[in-house]
């Protein structure tokens, strides 16, 4: 028997959910909408929270263990907030035999980051992705967005120095 | 949308170009992007504004032009490709057009890197504008589709197709006229239209840049695919990694439904189709079909067992017609000139053309377009420009981590679906991977080992579990730590991923490690028995975390 179940109320005033509420109702409001959903929440706020994910959840009608199993299943969502700068090596194969696992060695020590993505204060994240596409110009580093060819150490550290001043 | 329309646009177009004294090409694609070939064209842009040219003389940004270690990239109306080009060089250009070119920025075309292609499926990249419908109507676009509405029936699309032999360019090979003839039989409420643009393999951009460079091609196979098979929705599933390559469909997509192309009663027939685009979130396994079709559908992606095939059931429990983008692209070419002249491109059982990135340590590294069946010889040597330095060719890796390494005595093979196979390779979706002997291989095992290990979905034990034993060993190795026992462990684990595994990413994990323990047995007993590393790659200190 179908139960009329109440639309759920965004978690705050913030316009940014009405992006969210449109992206839903582009795919029809259905639970197969759910990843473009989790896209759009995450492109408008950069991060997919427990209310995100609470009020996605309810307004598809999914469980919400079934949205939390999406959001971490895929590596492409984040549950925690943007940083100050992303640092990303490829580390596709090409970009591998071209010397990328040097790099990242390289990004940790600078960052004096052991095995954890972020800075200590919280400033800059360290990702390695496999394989972003542009594998000719390898090994790549991709610094806030811009793809970066044909890295070597020095410039690596040169940059992410610039950063840490900052 | 008809015929006369489409061909008025076409003559249209063409005229305007006819009018123009020249025409500067400057690829935009990820690749060239990347060294900032957006600024060359600006300037370009302005140089010709500067000089008053800007009516006769156009600069238009057009798709990949193949050798990206060159980049950025131009070319003019003569013919003359430029490399490394600079904003400076703008002046230069723009005083040489209509003369001479620019012999200090000149890319020579008469070697085989351009000689040995043979292009179908990259025949309009680097020539036409692929943010621009009219250019690719102009470029005989959408004429194959227009053919198939008005003079083919169903079947008879679907036999063009099976006569052509083209087989499955995503990298299992299915024949692909049985594919869409096992749909179109299938009964269904609603049947949909796939196109998987989720090109994970690691050093594999073949697919970004046929969508950079053409994505109306594309486009156009599918809507043929989706009359073949009586589809009336269609998706494209394409990473999340390829911005670009998802705008560009965008903004295709958006211009093929103002023309008609797309939507309800296509070329005033009762045929209506859509497509929708949906962007991955990141995960390898979604390549594989059943995963796929499970993202789209907002889950997490796992695989199925099958049967059921997506043929009989797939997205929605429904009929689902799912190829890879190069295996669209062909689709147009072959209506156009005819399944007969395809099937004579290729070898006996590969038949017509594949493109490959060819990436690592090679000179010419870049997209290429040749017929089935040129050995690897050629592709390594003469295509690819030869290994860079002086150093030694050591092996090619195909088919990314579920292929193999193919050493230097096995180069006279020829590149199609059975030889790499027999080889312990695969075709895969097209990207080669080369390695000098400045490469170890079992690291490279082990890298393709923890690529594997970290993208399982987790949902079989074989997968799970084995893949993450074998990176264990693999690890060991190249740490010097590991004995024979090991190695023999390895092997076992090779054969039973191979044969448990619920999916092709653990069937196919060991495939790396089998192929080098074939070709390479000498390095993986070094590290074990004499604690070295032969091409000086491992070392004991590397660490777990290597």
């Amino acid at each position: 028997m179908a139960t009329y179940v109440a639309k759920p109320v965004a978690p705050s005033e913030d316009k940014r959910w009405k992006l969210v509420d449109a992206a839903m109702r582009r795919t029809g409001q259905q639970s197969r909408g759910l990843i473009e959903t989790l896209h759009a929440v995450q492109e408008a706020f950069g991060y997919l929270d427990e209310d995100s994910l609470r009020y996605v959840a309810m307004s598809l009608r999914v469980p919400l263990s079934q949205a939390y199993g999406v959001a971490t299943f895929y590596h492409y969502f984040t549950l925690r907030p943007s940083f100050a700068h992303a640092c990303t090596i490829c580390t596709g194969t090409s970009c591998h035999i071209k010397g990328s696992a040097a790099l990242l060695t390289t990004a940790k020590r600078v960052l004096g980051l052991e095995s954890s993505k972020v800075t200590p204060t919280g400033s800059i994240s360290l990702l390695s992705e496999r394989c972003i596409g542009p594998c000719a110009l390898g090994p790549v580093v991709v610094y806030d967005g811009q793809i970066a060819a044909a890295e070597n150490a020095r410039e690596l550290a040169d940059h992410l120095r610039s950063w840490i001043a900052e | 949308m008809t015929a006369e329309k489409l061909a008025q646009i076409a003559k249209g177009e063409q005229e305007t170009q006819s009018r123009l004294t020249d025409v500067v090409n400057v690829c935009v694609a990820s690749g060239c992007l990347a060294s900032k070939s957006d600024s060359v064209k600006q300037a370009l842009e302005s140089e010709l504004a500067d000089r008053g040219l800007s009516g006769r003389c156009q600069v238009k940004g057009v798709g990949c032009l193949g050798l990206c270690a060159k980049g950025p990239l131009v070319s003019t109306r003569s013919g003359a490709i430029y490399k490394k080009v600079n904003i400076g060089d703008a002046r230069e250009i723009v005083d040489h057009l209509g003369r001479e070119p620019v012999a200090r920025l000149l890319l020579p075309t008469d070697v085989p890197f351009f000689e040995k292609q043979t292009k179908i499926v990259l025949e309009n990249s680097g020539i036409v504008d692929p943010e621009r419908i009219e250019d690719y109507v102009a470029a005989d676009g959408y004429s194959a589709l227009s053919h198939v509405l008005q003079q083919m029936t169903p079947s008879q699309v679907i036999q063009e197709i099976t006569k052509s032999g083209l087989r499955g360019r995503g990298g299992a090979g299915y024949p692909t006229g049985l594919k869409w003839s096992t749909v179109a039989k299938s009964v269904g409420t609603q049947k949909y239209v796939i196109c998987n643009a989720d090109e994970g393999d690691p050093g594999a951009f073949m697919d970004r840049s046929v969508l950079e460079s053409d994505p109306h091609r594309v486009i156009e196979g599918m809507i043929i695919g989706a009359f073949a098979v009586g589809a009336s929705e269609g998706y494209i599933y394409i990473r999340a990694e390829y911005p670009l390559a998802t705008r560009r469909l965008r903004v295709a997509i958006a211009q093929a439904e103002q023309l008609g192309l797309l939507g309800a009663h296509i070329g005033g027939t009762p045929f209506t189709f859509r497509i929708q685009i949906r962007v991955g979130a990141g995960a390898y396994v979604c390549g594989e079909e059943t995963a796929l079709i499970a993202s789209i559908e907002g889950k997490r992606g796992t695989p199925r067992p099958r049967p059921p095939y997506p043929a009989m059931e797939g997205l929605l429990g429904q009929p689902t017609l799912i190829n890879n983008v190069e295996t669209y692209a062909n689709i147009p070419p072959i209506i156009r000139h005819g399944g007969a002249w395809y099937a004579g491109i290729g070898t006996e059982t590969s038949k017509g053309t594949k493109v490959f990135s060819l990436t690592g340590q090679i000179r010419n590294t870049g997209v290429v377009e040749v017929p089935m069946g040129v050995s690897l010889r050629e592709m390594v040597f003469e295509i690819g420009g030869g290994i860079p330095e002086g150093r030694q060719f050591k092996a090619v890796q195909t088919g990314g981590p579920s292929g193999g390494c193919i050493p230097a005595e096995f180069l006279d093979t020829p590149v199609d679906y059975e030889s790499l196979a027999k080889l312990g390779s695969i075709m895969g979706s097209g990207g080669m991977v080369f390695m000098d002997e400045s490469s170890c291989m079992v690291d490279v095992a082990k890298y393709f080992m923890d690529f594997c290990m970290t993208e399982s979905c987790g949902k079989c034990i074989p997968c799970r579990v084995g893949t993450y034993q074998m990176h264990r060993i693999l690890t060991a190795i190249t740490n010097m730590t590991a004995t024979s026992a090991d190695l023999k462990m390895l092997e076992e684990l090779c054969d039973l991923l191979k044969h448990t595994s619920l999916c092709g990413l653990g069937q196919s994990a060991p495939n790396p490690v089998v192929s080098t323990l074939r070709s390479f047995a000498a390095e993986y007993k070094a590290h074990i028995e004499e604690h070295k590393c032969p091409a000086g790659v491992c070392s004991k200190t590397m660490g777990v975390s290597a």
